[in-house]
Parts: C-alpha cells; sequence; structure tokens
C-alpha cells in the first residue's frame, strides 16, 4: 500500500499559513497517523468538540514537511470510542485522557486513567460536553491516582508536591530511586486546571484573547496572537503591516524575558547564585523598558483583535532598541563567565540527557526539541507576516543535555535581539489596529505561533452572535511534560530541579 | 573568577528604597500587632500558586532580584509553611488545589498572615468561580491584604506585604528599618 497524499486531498483552513484540514473515517484517522509517523510528522495538537446534541468530533493536527495538517474524525456513534494515536504519537496518550474527562470522547488507549479530574467533579460530568449544565453539589472525596509502582530491594519513592518548595506552579513528582538514582519519575498533573476551555464558551468572541493571554501568563503574547490570528482569518481580514510588526516585537520580547529568568535560575540551580542576581537584574531592567514603550511590563494586553492594543512612537522604540542592545551586551559577557565557571560546567554537561533519536520518537518541541536535533521553528518552517521578510537564523544544538538548552537560550536571547532591532528600524508606517468584522458562525480558524517554549496552537470555532463554540489553546508542554519523565532516569534526585528548569514547562497552560 | 568579581563591582549596589505601606489594600484588621510584637520586621513566607496563569508567581520571584532585594528588608521566603508567619496565595483557588490551599494554612503556625495576590486571587480574575475554580482566595482561607493587578507590580505586591506587616498607625512612617 503507497502512502497516500494527504495534504494534496486536504483544503486550505483559515488561520496561520500552511493550515489544511481534511475530514476523514475511522479507518483513514489510524491510517494516516501511521503514514505521517512514518513520514516523519509531529503532532500538534488533539482535541475533541461535542456539543450537547450533536455527535462528538475528534481533530489531531500534525505538523509535515508541507505545513501543518489538521484531520477531524466526525463520530457516528454517541459511546464509541475513536483510535488512540499513542502507538504512532506517544504524546497523545494524555491528550485523549484529557478529552475524556472534559468532552466523555474516549480512546482504544487501554489507559483509562482521569488525567485533568481529580474529583473535584463526578466521573459522569464532562464540562465540555454540556456548556450550559451546571455541576451539582459534589463532595470531592479523597483523591488516590494509582501511580506505577517500581519493586525490587531498596527501592524506595519520594512524593512531591503539589505545594513546591519555591516560587512555582504546583504539581505532583513521584520519585522511585535507589540510593540517589532516579529509576522512574512518574508526573501527575492537573492542579491548575481552572475551567479555561468552558470559560471560552461563555466569553465574547472579542474579549477572549485575554483569557487566552491568561493561559499561561508566560506567554502572553504567543496564546493572544494564536488567538487573534484564527479570529482575523474566520472574519475574514488581515492586519495590517505595522500591527504584524509590533506583534513580532512583543514575541520577541516575551522569549527573551523568559529566557532571562530561566539562565539565571538555572545558574542558580547549579550553585551560582551570582548567575541568578546578574540575570534577574537584567530581566527587571527589560520588564522596565517594556513598561516604558509598551505600557506595561508583561505584556498581557499587548495583542488585540485586528492588531496590537499601542502603537509605537519613535521615541520609545529609541528607548526599546538601546535597553536591549545593553541587556545582551551584558548577557554575552555573562556567558563567558558561565561557559568558564569549572563548577556551573560540570552541573549542566551530561545531565537530563534527551537524544536527538528518543527527541525524534517522543516527539520532543520547541525550544527543548532543537537543544536534541529537532530542528523546528515555526517561524522559519511556516512563517506569518513578518517573519517571511524579517527572516530568523534557525538555533540547534544536538546533545539534548542541559548545557545545550542554556546553549540554546544563550543563542536565541541573541537572535531575538538581533530580530528586534531589525523590526524596530524597519517598522511600516500606517494603522496599528483595523476593526475585525464578526466572524460567521461555525467557522474554524486555527492559529499558529512559536512561543518562546514552543509552538503554540489555539483552535477557534465561533459560535452565532459573536459567542465562541469551541475553543483549544495547546501549549507545547503537552509534548514535552512526558519526555522529562525520561530525561532524568539515571540522574540523581538532587539534580531534578536543575533538569526540570532546563525545560522550564507549564503547568497552567497543560492542566487549562 | 576575575571576570565574576569585575561583574561584581561594576554593577555595584542597585537596590531601591522600599515603597510606602497602603491601607487601602487591607481587608481585615486583627494580628498585625501580635505578629509586630513577636517578629518585629523579620518575616518568613510561604507562597502558594493555588491555580494561576503562572503571571503572579513571575512578579514574586522579581522580588527577590537585586533591586527590590526582599531579603534586604529581612523579609524571605521559605520552602514549608511550618517555617512561615504569612502565606503569599495566588488564585484563582482551583477546586485541585482547594485541599492543599487549607492544608496550608492550617500547617501555618500562629499566629498568621494571609495576603492574596492578583485579580483573581482578590476576585477570581477572568477566570471566576466554576465548575473547576472557587474564585477568590477569601472563599477558601481568611485574607488580611488583598492586592489587585494582573499581574501586580513587584512595588505594588510589596507594598501589600508591608502593609499587612505594619498596623495602620505606624504605617505612616514607611521607612526602613
Amino acid at each position: 500500500m503507497t502512502p497516500r497524499n494527504w495534504w494534496a486531498e486536504s483544503t486550505e483552513l483559515p488561520g496561520a499559513p500552511g493550515v489544511r484540514a481534511l475530514s476523514v473515517s475511522s479507518n483513514d484517522w489510524s491510517r494516516a497517523a501511521q503514514e505521517l509517523a512514518a513520514g516523519g510528522a509531529r503532532l500538534l495538537a488533539l482535541w475533541a468538540n461535542r456539543g450537547e446534541h450533536a455527535l462528538p468530533k475528534v481533530h489531531a493536527a500534525f505538523l509535515i514537511d508541507s505545513g501543518a495538517l489538521l484531520f477531524d474524525l466526525q463520530m457516528t456513534d454517541d459511546d464509541a470510542s475513536y483510535p488512540g494515536l499513542e502507538g504512532h504519537f506517544p504524546c497523545a496518550s494524555r491528550m485523549q485522557r484529557a478529552m475524556a474527562d472534559l468532552c466523555g470522547v474516549r480512546s482504544s488507549d487501554p489507559d483509562v486513567r482521569a488525567w485533568l479530574r481529580h474529583n473535584a467533579w463526578p466521573p459522569d460530568f464532562h464540562p465540555l460536553r454540556n456548556p450550559a449544565s451546571q455541576l451539582t453539589d459534589h463532595e470531592a472525596g479523597v483523591d488516590v491516582y494509582p501511580f506505577v509502582r517500581v519493586d525490587g530491594e531498596g527501592v524506595h519513592e519520594i512524593p512531591v508536591g503539589p505545594v513546591h518548595a519555591g516560587i512555582i506552579e504546583p504539581g505532583h513528582f513521584r520519585f522511585s530511586i535507589v540510593g540517589e538514582k532516579v529509576l522512574r519519575l512518574e508526573e501527575r498533573l492537573g492542579y491548575v486546571h481552572k475551567g479555561i476551555e468552558r470559560r471560552f464558551t461563555e466569553l465574547d468572541i472579542f474579549d477572549a484573547h485575554r483569557l487566552a493571554a491568561r493561559v499561561s501568563g508566560d506567554s502572553a503574547v504567543a496564546f493572544s496572537w494564536a488567538y487573534c490570528q484564527a479570529l482575523e482569518a474566520i472574519a475574514g481580514i488581515a492586519i495590517p503591516p505595522r500591527a504584524a510588526w509590533l506583534r513580532a516585537l512583543c514575541l520577541e520580547l516575551e522569549r527573551i524575558v523568559n529566557h532571562l529568568g530561566d539562565l539565571g535560575a538555572l545558574g542558580n540551580d547549579a550553585g551560582f547564585a551570582f548567575g541568578l542576581a546578574q540575570f534577574s537584574r537584567l530581566k527587571e531592567n527589560l520588564l522596565r523598558a517594556c513598561d516604558a514603550a509598551l505600557g506595561e511590563r508583561y505584556l498581557m494586553n499587548a495583542i488585540v483583535p485586528g492588531g496590537t492594543r499601542f502603537d509605537l512612537g519613535t521615541i520609545e522604540a529609541r528607548g526599546l532598541t538601546s535597553a536591549v542592545t545593553a541587556i545582551v551586551n551584558e548577557v554575552s559577557a555573562l556567558r563567558t563567565i558561565y561557559d568558564e565557571h569549572e563548577g556551573v560546567r560540570d552541573r549542566f554537561t551530561g545531565a537530563g540527557v534527551v537524544t536527538p533519536e528518543l527527541a525524534a520518537r517522543l516527539g520532543l518541541t520547541g525550544l527543548a526539541g532543537r537543544a536534541s536535533g529537532q530542528a523546528f521553528d515555526l517561524r522559519c518552517d511556516l512563517p506569518c507576516a513578518p517573519y517571511t521578510e524579517v527572516e530568523v537564523t534557525k538555533i540547534g544544538r544536538s546533545t539534548g543535555d542541559v548545557a545545550a538548552r542554556v546553549a540554546v537560550r544563550f543563542d536565541e536571547t541573541k537572535e531575538s535581539a538581533h530580530l528586534i532591532e531589525r523590526l524596530l528600524a524597519g517598522l511600516p508606517a500606517g494603522a496599528y489596529r483595523v476593526t475585525v468584522p464578526l466572524p460567521p458562525a461555525a467557522a474554524l480558524g486555527v492559529g499558529l505561533i512559536e512561543g518562546w517554549r514552543g509552538p503554540v496552537l489555539v483552535a477557534l470555532e465561533a459560535g452565532a452572535g459573536g459567542r465562541i463554540a469551541r475553543c483549544h489553546p495547546h501549549d507545547p508542554s503537552w509534548q514535552n511534560w512526558p519526555v522529562l519523565e525520561h530525561a532524568i532516569i539515571g540522574n540523581i534526585v538532587p539534580d531534578f530541579p536543575l533538569i526540570n528548569k532546563s525545560f522550564n514547562l507549564s503547568y497552567s497552560g497543560h492542566d487549562l | 573568577m576575575l571576570k565574576t568579581l569585575r561583574q561584581i563591582s561594576a554593577v555595584g549596589i542597585v537596590t531601591e528604597p522600599h515603597p510606602a505601606t497602603d491601607d487601602s489594600l487591607r481587608l481585615r484588621e486583627t494580628l498585625q500587632q501580635r505578629i509586630l510584637g513577636v517578629l518585629g520586621r523579620a518575616l518568613c513566607i510561604r507562597e502558594v500558586d493555588a491555580g494561576s496563569c503562572n503571571g503572579c508567581e513571575l512578579e514574586i520571584q522579581a522580588l527577590n532580584n537585586p533591586l527590590y532585594n526582599l531579603e534586604g528588608l529581612g523579609i524571605r521566603f521559605v520552602a514549608s509553611p511550618r517555617h512561615a508567619d504569612l502565606l503569599l496565595v495566588t488564585g484563582p483557588v482551583s477546586k485541585h488545589m482547594e485541599v492543599a490551599l487549607r492544608r496550608t494554612y492550617e500547617a501555618t503556625p500562629d499566629p498568621k498572615l494571609v495576603v492574596a495576590v492578583g485579580d483573581c486571587g482578590c476576585t477570581g480574575g477572568i477566570f471566576g468561580e466554576s465548575y473547576a475554580s472557587r474564585g477568590r482566595v477569601s472563599n477558601v482561607i481568611p485574607v488580611d491584604v488583598a492586592i489587585p493587578g494582573c499581574p501586580p507590580s513587584p512595588t505594588r505586591i510589596l507594598t501589600g506585604i508591608l502593609t499587612a506587616l505594619e498596623s495602620s498607625a505606624t504605617s505612616a512612617k514607611g521607612v526602613r528599618p
């Protein structure tokens, strides 16, 4: 059987450039997954749509050489299960479990443990199935999760979380160890599930970009841009060039802000407090420069439907350019100090290795993927404006250890600063915002933006009268959390904070 | 090593003066005098993310940077609620974090203070109350001071912490001890 040309059969979908869609039967769903996996495709996102009176529909988005390909499978039986994709794309497993919790749509995956539901609501309540239904009083019982146990002489468990020691998000880690060596890590997430997907259906379609920005606060620009990209496409308008350039400016600022924070925290976790002091100072300087030029430290409200909330004057642009230049010059000096510090080098090198082969098999994506030979970056591979004009140099490493993830951050910080310089120098004149008309009901659009962590996807389906029928925001952490479980195997427990920080995955963006 | 020392000396001390307190953030007036009597201004904080988007956490982390230099005020973040005098809680409180938040509160020795951070911690914010969210922090545990903002700046968070710490009688001074 020769592989079918799924791409040729698909039709263009509104949203990011290079996104196409195809409705498939249950057999073709599995066959397509198998053929795409064999061809090196990567799973971008998986979600279900289930109205109160409609039969469920399952959607899968893949990244292939030619672009992003969406499959949708219309189920014909309300209680049937659809073929799971976990055999070809291991990261599909948790997404399928989440779909079962929220939509009541089951896959054929034998792992049927609840994932985002922790007993706060009864198993037969599916928040996305009956958008109007209210949860009746439910006494949350004791939440017992069947972790996989490791047996053997001298094996014991360390439970960590959900409340962690640092100022970070909550989640639970279960380590099975011998001595100091980690045999197995099992994650349990979902603690910050706050009903984001259902909340979308209660908001006005022109207001919900604010919720998108708060899916994961550190990726506000990426999510709000992806949301607006989908909305503008189904409404049938293109944003003015100036708006696209200003959005890219925000996205690159967000990338540098996060990288500076991580580079400091990674130094600290390697026992080099000097690094935290220096990088956190530089991050603060950049946040203040953002505040001065764009009106807020974190760009939670910068991206709005039709463009940006703000315009940028020449004086503000000049201030931002000089702040970024000063910061990047200092980063380059600090990089030399990190590189030459034997203690830091010793902790970074060889810790938490994910080989390129493993990364490809598990679908490691984004920044962490690029440190393990997975050279994918939407800004280069599927560029939207302005990345079609302001080209990005793709960064990559192949050793897949903490050192590689640190190096990618250093390189990307420099590259983003270079981009910011070019974006500000060539900022097109004209409007920075246009009015967005009401999109037609049932129109589906998909936004795709390379956030600092990796590809962010927002699938938006309009409802009637300016409402939202369904909105699924997808954070790359879904793909990368399971890989962290592999990265820690064979490492010692004290290296976990360092390895974990080198991935710096989102809890809120995952738990929704 | 030489480069490290050169960098430290080139940067120098960048810490700024701390903000004055703000009584408008205060929700209730109960324990401040007692805590002040026991602790002076040395304070241990346990931060609890009870469902936030991580935005508030980023600004809380910033309090430890050299410009705000929280530890320079005698205030520090600790790893266990059993060592804490004050809980700094971000929200909305997800139903999945409700038990953990209650347990953290119970594990914190009396007398204790609670400061809710961010619009979500103050009101439930854009997430509100739902099948998965309990909304504002004060729906779950008693709150002394609430700091709005999305996210509030480190200066506002510091103002809120100092407001919780000072009794309203002494708050007008706003001087570094």
